[in-house]
């Protein structure tokens, strides 16, 4: 029962590992995102979610696991960008889609990926290692973050930018999702269908939320 | 032949490569008097008949049965691998299909996996190479077995026969933007996987094509369906899924090191 030794380097060895490590980051943006919905609920409900959730002392493994799974994915990207590209070393000169295969959201996976790579960046450095405000709620010091995030959104342009990236993200995870069921030889053609819808919504979903989120702060200044 | 059929010009523009070691070039010719009726194959015969009047190299490509059956045929016509028509290989593609004063581009598959031999003819040995690496299928061997002592569903040997409809042609690699050899691979496996014959060393077989496909220098699969969709059997994507179930196991439940 043991894993030979050449799984990781098999193409689909490296391709499923994306995929599992995709379905985390889908799961992790959900739980993300509902507790980002708080914000609607005003700085008290946020912070007090913001401090417990920090305040765990699991919060550390819980992030050595995202951080492991996402640099995963990123590098499992990238050696396989490189070598699909060693793969075709002289392109087409007309190459013309089907219509009937890849789409928009497969097409542009890794500039999609990129734009998400220098968004979590960003994201990181604003909020998890930005500005520390404390306030006050029953008597206990927490971090203001309903501050941080309010201020930074105060800016049109940040608001911009945050919706163009959740847009890629979406665009990403449309296609990312139902591919990571083919991938884990999930096919059925009862099944398939509703797994891209699902893969579509979910999409939806995390694009209009956290876009949401966004200008409804936004406003509040 | 029908009263619809038309005479038309088309423009020509066709990729030229003299051997593997040397560099190619596009090349462009116009060839009048083409018959909508005729065959894309055929359209190229006339071409090659001008350009031996004219004492001109003719412009080499691979077919041999002209009925759709040999997987020898192939062509990125318009950069659609076997032309705009689904299920089609080239040698089933008409010239009704294009317009007069249409320009059409021609170029070989796209693979380094696929070498050029000479202009739009590429060497699809490692196709060859990715069978031979699945092996041997166990037979009981002596008198033959009562025919019904072997139970296979028709559901079962319908999805068998349609992944050995796979003609071998290349167009999954041609048409996939990663140059992923999986459709094919995956048709080979579960062809063999979903009959009794076959299913004693399935596993083992799917490590071992997979293996020998990577090997060659084939992209990664990144379910971009391309394709399917340019497949002129009309190979399904649930081969993939079958062979990366196939896979996963065989490396999970794999007693060897």
């Amino acid at each position: 029962m043991m894993v030979s030794h050449n799984y990781l380097t098999s193409s689909i060895g490296k391709k499923q590992i994306m995929a599992i490590t995709g379905l985390g980051l889908v799961g992790f943006t959900v739980s993300h995102l509902i507790g980002n919905f708080l914000l609607f609920l005003g700085p008290d409900a946020f912070n007090t979610y913001a401090h417990t959730l920090t305040s765990n002392p699991l919060i550390y493994l819980a992030e050595v696991g995202l951080g492991s799974m996402f640099l995963l994915h990123l590098v499992l990207a990238a050696i396989t960008q490189l070598q699909n590209r060693a793969a075709r070393p002289i392109g087409y000169l007309a190459k013309k889609s089907t219509g009937r295969g890849e789409t928009f959201a497969s097409k542009t996976m890794a500039y999609t990926g990129l734009i998400l790579l220098a968004f979590v960046i960003i994201h990181l450095i604003n909020f998890k290692f930005g500005s520390v405000y404390e306030s006050t709620i029953e008597g206990e010091t927490v971090r203001d973050l309903y501050k941080t995030v309010i201020e930074y959104f105060s800016n049109p342009l940040y608001v911009v930018w945050y919706c163009f990236a959740m847009v890629a993200l979406g665009i990403h995870t449309s296609h990312g999702f139902q591919s990571t069921l083919q991938t884990w030889g999930l096919r059925h053609p009862k099944y398939t269908p509703m797994i891209e819808i699902i893969g579509m919504l979910y999409a939806i979903f995390v694009t209009v939320g956290f876009s949401a989120c966004a200008i409804y702060c936004y406003l509040q200044n | 032949m029908s009263g619809k059929e038309k005479i038309i010009t088309v423009h020509l523009k066709l990729w030229r490569q003299k051997n593997r070691s040397t560099k190619g070039f596009f090349e462009e010719h116009t060839l009048e008097g083409v018959s909508t009726g005729s065959s894309f194959l055929e359209m190229l015969d006339q071409l090659n008949e001008k350009l031996i009047r004219e004492d001109k190299a003719p412009f080499a490509f691979d077919h041999d049965c002209r009925e759709g059956i040999c997987g020898m045929c192939s062509l990125m016509i318009n950069g659609q691998a076997h032309g705009p028509e689904r299920a089609t290989t080239t040698c089933q593609l008409h010239m009704r299909s294009f317009s007069d004063q249409d320009t059409i581009v021609i170029e070989p598959w796209r693979s380094s996996a696929f070498p050029v031999l000479k202009d739009c003819m590429v060497d699809r040995t490692s196709f060859d190479k990715v069978i031979a690496a699945g092996g041997f299928t166990s037979v009981n061997v002596g008198n033959a077995q009562d025919a019904n002592a072997l139970p296979i569903s028709k559901e079962n040997a319908d999805l068998a026969m349609d992944a050995a409809a796979c003609i071998g042609c290349g167009a999954c690699v041609a048409s996939c933007p990663n140059a992923s050899a999986m459709l094919f691979t995956s048709a080979k496996i579960s062809q063999l996987a979903l009959l009794p014959q076959g299913k004693v060393e399935a596993h083992k077989r799917a490590s071992k094509m997979v293996e020998a496909m990577d090997e060659l220098g084939f992209g990664n699969c990144s379910n971009h369906a391309e394709c399917e969709a340019s497949c002129p059997k009309d190979i399904n994507l649930s081969n993939i899924a079958r062979t990366n179930r196939e896979f996963f196991k065989a490396k999970i439940f794999s007693e060897k090191e």
